[in-house]
C-alpha cells in the first residue's frame, strides 16, 4: 500500500539528509576499525611502561644469599616491558620495609626451598600495582621452565637432551576440499570476515533498533501520532518507520562496502610498488616448516611498506578464495531479520514509555540475547562448527550474529535453511507481538507501565 | 439526512466501562458539538469514529451506510493535544500530512499554497516547526485537517492556546466551512463558542449520552420560567404584588435600574406576572430568562452526579 510507501520514504529522507548521517558514513568504516583494534592497541600501550620487579632470593634458614650462591640468578629473562633486578644478601623484610625509598614496582620472594617443591607451589609477589596477566604468566613460566630442567639435571640428564625434550607445534591448516590444488589456507581470513561481519549485525541492531525507538518515542511525545494514525492503522506507521530506518542501514552498509574497496584499492595503489610483480609464493614463505603459517608472514626485510603491501595483496588473494557474495548475501539477509526483530521489539518499548529514561527497565530482557550472542560469536569464530556456535546460529535470538562468525566457513545448508526458517518466523512474530503493545501503547500517556499491562495489551481488541 | 451516526458504542478498558451505549447522530451540513466534563469518555468516542481504536459494541454509519477503514480519508481530525514534527519543515510536513490523506502531490502543493496565503503564513513554509510558536504551530494543524476538504471535519477543543484575534478567525473559518457543506464534530468546554457555533450538541457523562438535540430547542426545555424585571424604586412593593407566588432567585443593581430575577410558580406566565407587578412599580424592562448552555451543561451534569451517588448510598 503506498501509504507505507510514504511514511517509509519519509523516515529514509528525513535520516539520510541529516549530517550525522554523511558523517557516519564517512568515518564509520573508522570507527569500527578503532573499535575492533583499539583494546587491543591500548593494552600494548599501557605495557610500554617498563615495570621494575626486584628479585629476594634466600636460603633453606631464610637469610640471604650471596651473589654466587644464588639458584635463581637471571632465571626470568626481562621483557621489553619488564625488568627484573636479582639483589644481594638483602633480607625480603628489608626491601619490603623500604617501601617509600624505593622505585621498584613489585617485589618477587623467591626461597630456595622451592627447587625441592612437589606439584604445586606459590611464590609470593608483593606489588604496588596488581601485576599483569601476561606478567604473572611470564614469571610463573619461566619459574616452572627453569625448576623442570634443574629437576632433570638433578637426575643427570645432558642439557642438550633437555633442550630437545620440547617441541612447539603449530597447526599448518590445508583445506582438505582443495586438495590436492595448492589452495593456501585462508582460516584466518575467513574467521577475520566472521568476526567482523558479526560484530557489524550486533552493532546495526543496536544502533539503528535504538533509533527506531526513539523515532516512535518522538512520535508519540510530540503528539504528532494522534494524526497520523487517524489516516494510517498503527501497524502500517510502525512498519513504514522501521522499514525506513533499516533502509537506512543497508544504505549505510553499501556505501560503507564501496568506501572499504575504494580505500583499499587505493592503498595498494600507493602502498604496493608493482602490483603485478607479487605472487603468493613470495608471500607464504616457502619454507613452511619453520613458520608459523597461520599468518600470512612476509621473510622479505625490505621494509615495512613492502610487508604491508605483501599483507594486503595475501589478503586480498585469499578473499578472492572465498565466497564473498554469500557473504554480503547472509549479512544483508541476517541484518535485516535481525533487525526487523529487534526493531520491533524496539518499537514496541518506545510506544510503551513516555520518555527515554524509562526505556530502560524493558531494554534490558532485549540486550541479554544480543549481548549473548556477541560473545557466542566471538567463541564460534574460533570454533566455527562446535555445537555452541551451531545451537546459537539457529536460535533466532541470536542467531544473525553468530550466523555471520559461520557463514565464511562453509555452513551446511540444512543449518543455514533452518536458521533462515527460524528467523523469519520469530520476526513475524515479534512484529505481531510488537504491534499489539505499539497500537495501545502510543496512545497511552503519563502511566507507568509494567510487563502485566503490556501483556494485557497484546489481548486487547482492534 | 445524517451524515454520521454512531449507534450504541461500548467500549471498556480493563478497569472501567468508557463509553455505555452512547449514540450520536451528526446531520449533513451541520456543526454538531460533542459535550461533556473532563473524563466522560469524549476522546475516547473521537478516536472510534477515527478507527484509531476500535469499539467493543456498536455500529457506525457513514452517508447511510455502514463506516469502514477506508472512509477516513473523509475525515480531517484536530485532535486536542496538537502535535507535529519539530524537526521537519512546515511545509514538507504538511504535504506529507496531506499525502497521507490520500492527495496527490501536486494537488496538496496548489492547496497548501492557497491556504497558506489566506492564513498569511508563507514565510513559514521553510521553517522547522521548533522554531514556531505555540499558536503558529496550531494554525499550521489547522491548515493540515482541513486540507483535503474533508466531509466531516473533527475538532476536539479547536481553539485552545489561541489568542482572541485567531480564535476569531478559527471560528470564521468554521462557518465558512459550514458554507461550503462540511459537516463538523466539535468537542469544546467553551460552552459560549457552542452556542455560537453549534446546531446541535450531545453532552455525555460517565460514559452515557445525557442530553441530546437542537441547541436552540434544549435552551427552550431547560427555561425554568424565571422572569428579570428591571425597575426603579423599591422592590418591597413588587414582591408584595407577586404575592408569595414566586420566589426571588437573584436580585442586583445596574447604573440607573434595579433588577430582580424571579422564578415563577407554576402555572404563571409572564403575562400573569407582569400585570400583577405593573400597577406597583416603575418597570423598566421585563425580559424572560432563557438559560445558558453553561447553566444547562453545570445542572444536567451535577444533577446526574448527586442521583447518583445517592443511588450508590
Amino acid at each position: 500500500m503506498n501509504k507505507i510507501g510514504l511514511i517509509v520514504s519519509r523516515e529514509y529522507i528525513t535520516r539520510v539528509r541529516k549530517k550525522s548521517f554523511l558523517i557516519m558514513t564517512l568515518i564509520g568504516p573508522v570507527l569500527f576499525a578503532a573499535l575492533i583494534v583499539l583494546p587491543g592497541w591500548l593494552a600494548t600501550i599501557e605495557d610500554r611502561e617498563v615495570q621494575e620487579i626486584a628479585v629476594v632470593e634466600c636460603d633453606v634458614n631464610g637469610q640471604p644469599v650471596p651473589d654466587s650462591l644464588q639458584f635463581f640468578r637471571d632465571v626470568i629473562p626481562n621483557k621489553e616491558n619488564i625488568a627484573f633486578t636479582y639483589l644481594t644478601g638483602m633480607k625480603l623484610q628489608d626491601i619490603l620495609k623500604a617501601y617509600e625509598a624505593t622505585d621498584y614496582d613489585g617485589v618477587l620472594f623467591l626461597p630456595q626451598n622451592l627447587i625441592s617443591s612437589g606439584r604445586e607451589a606459590y611464590v609470593e609477589f608483593y606489588y604496588r600495582k596488581p601485576p599483569s596477566m601476561g606478567m604473572e604468566v611470564h614469571i610463573a613460566r619461566s619459574i616452572e621452565d627453569f625448576l623442570f630442567s634443574n629437576k632433570l639435571i638433578v637426575k643427570n640428564i645432558p642439557a642438550d637432551v633437555i633442550q630437545s625434550l620440547e617441541t612447539k607445534i603449530s597447526l599448518n591448516r590445508i583445506n582438505w576440499k582443495s586438495w590436492p590444488a595448492q589452495h593456501e589456507d585462508t582460516t584466518d581470513v575467513k574467521r577475520g570476515l566472521g568476526y567482523v561481519g558479526g560484530f557489524l549485525i550486533y552493532i546495526f541492531i543496536f544502533m539503528f533498533g535504538a533509533q527506531v525507538m526513539r523515532g516512535v518515542l518522538e512520535e508519540k511525545t510530540s503528539r504528532i501520532v494522534e494524526v497520523i494514525i487517524s489516516s494510517v492503522s498503527p501497524f502500517q506507521l510502525m512498519m513504514g518507520k522501521i522499514i525506513g530506518i533499516g533502509l537506512i542501514g543497508l544504505t549505510q552498509f553499501v556505501a560503507w562496502l564501496i568506501l572499504t574497496i575504494g580505500i583499499s584499492a587505493f592503498a595498494q595503489q600507493v602502498i604496493l610498488p608493482k602490483p603485478a610483480a607479487i605472487s603468493m609464493e613470495q608471500v607464504v614463505p616457502a619454507d613452511i616448516m619453520n613458520q608459523d603459517a597461520s599468518v600470512v608472514q612476509p621473510v622479505i626485510n625490505n621494509g615495512n611498506k613492502q610487508e604491508a603491501a605483501m599483507m594486503l595483496s595475501g589478503i586480498i588473494k585469499q578473499l578472492g578464495q572465498i565466497n564473498i557474495f554469500l557473504v554480503i548475501g547472509a549479512f544483508i539477509f541476517y541484518f535485516l531479520g535481525g533487525y526487523i526483530l529487534y526493531g520491533s521489539l524496539f518499537a514496541a518499548i518506545g510506544a510503551a514509555v513516555d520518555n527515554e529514561t524509562d526505556t530502560q527497565q524493558f531494554m534490558f530482557p532485549i540486550t541479554i540475547p544480543l549481548i549473548l550472542g556477541l560473545f557466542v560469536m566471538i567463541n564460534s569464530f574460533i570454533n566455527p562448527s562446535g555445537k555452541l556456535a551451531v545451537w546459537f546460529s539457529i536460535i533466532p535470538l541470536t542467531s544473525p550474529i553468530v550466523m555471520m562468525a559461520r557463514i565464511p566457513f562453509e555452513v551446511p545448508v540444512g543449518q543455514l535453511l533452518a536458521s533462515g526458517a527460524l528467523l523469519i518466523i520469530t520476526f513475524l512474530g515479534t512484529t505481531w507481538l510488537a504491534a499489539k503493545i505499539y497500537r495501545t501503547g502510543i496512545l497511552m500517556y503519563g502511566k507507568k507501565v509494567t510487563y502485566g499491562e503490556l501483556w494485557k495489551w497484546i489481548w486487547y481488541k482492534g | 439526512m445524517f451524515l454520521f451516526s454512531a449507534r450504541n458504542i461500548v467500549k471498556r478498558y480493563s478497569n472501567h466501562l468508557a463509553l455505555d451505549r452512547v449514540s450520536i447522530h451528526v446531520p449533513e451540513g451541520t456543526i454538531f458539538g460533542l459535550l461533556g466534563p473532563n473524563g466522560a469518555g469524549k476522546t475516547t468516542l473521537l478516536r472510534i469514529i477515527n478507527q484509531i481504536t476500535a469499539p467493543d459494541e456498536g455500529e457506525l454509519f457513514f452517508a447511510g451506510r455502514k463506516f469502514h477503514a477506508g472512509d477516513v480519508v473523509h475525515i480531517g481530525y484536530l485532535p486536542e493535544e496538537r502535535g507535529l514534527y519539530k524537526k521537519m519543515k512546515v511545509g514538507e510536513q504538511a504535504l506529507y500530512l496531506a499525502q497521507l490523506k490520500g492527495m496527490s502531490r501536486q494537488e496538496a502543493m496548489n492547496k497548501l499554497k492557497h491556504w497558506f496565503v489566506k492564513f498569511e503564513i508563507q514565510a513559514w513554509w521553510n521553517k522547522k516547526v521548533e522554531e514556531l510558536s505555540k499558536g503558529m504551530q496550531q494554525k499550521v494543524q489547522f491548515v493540515t485537517t482541513i486540507l483535503h476538504e474533508p466531509k466531516l471535519l473533527i475538532f476536539d477543543e479547536p481553539f485552545s492556546g489561541f489568542d482572541p484575534i485567531n480564535t476569531n478567525l478559527l471560528k470564521n473559518e468554521i462557518r465558512e466551512l459550514k458554507l461550503k457543506g462540511s459537516t463538523i464534530i466539535f468537542s469544546t468546554h467553551d460552552m459560549g463558542s457552542v452556542e455560537e457555533l453549534c446546531d446541535n450538541i450531545t453532552l455525555i457523562n460517565k460514559s452515557r449520552t445525557l442530553l441530546e438535540g437542537d441547541v436552540h430547542e434544549i435552551k427552550m426545555n431547560h427555561k425554568l420560567n424565571v422572569f428579570e424585571i428591571g425597575f426603579r424604586g423599591d422592590q418591597e412593593p413588587i414582591l408584595n404584588a407577586l404575592n408569595g407566588n414566586c420566589q426571588v432567585v437573584d436580585q442586583y443593581e445596574g447604573e440607573q435600574d434595579r433588577f430582580i430575577k424571579i422564578r415563577a410558580g407554576s402555572g404563571i406566565t409572564g403575562n400573569d406576572m407582569l400585570k400583577m407587578v405593573l400597577p406597583h412599580a416603575s418597570i423598566t424592562s421585563f425580559n424572560e430568562v432563557i438559560p445558558t448552555m453553561n447553566e444547562i451543561f453545570i445542572n444536567v451534569v451535577e444533577a446526574q452526579n448527586q442521583s447518583k451517588s445517592h443511588n450508590h448510598e
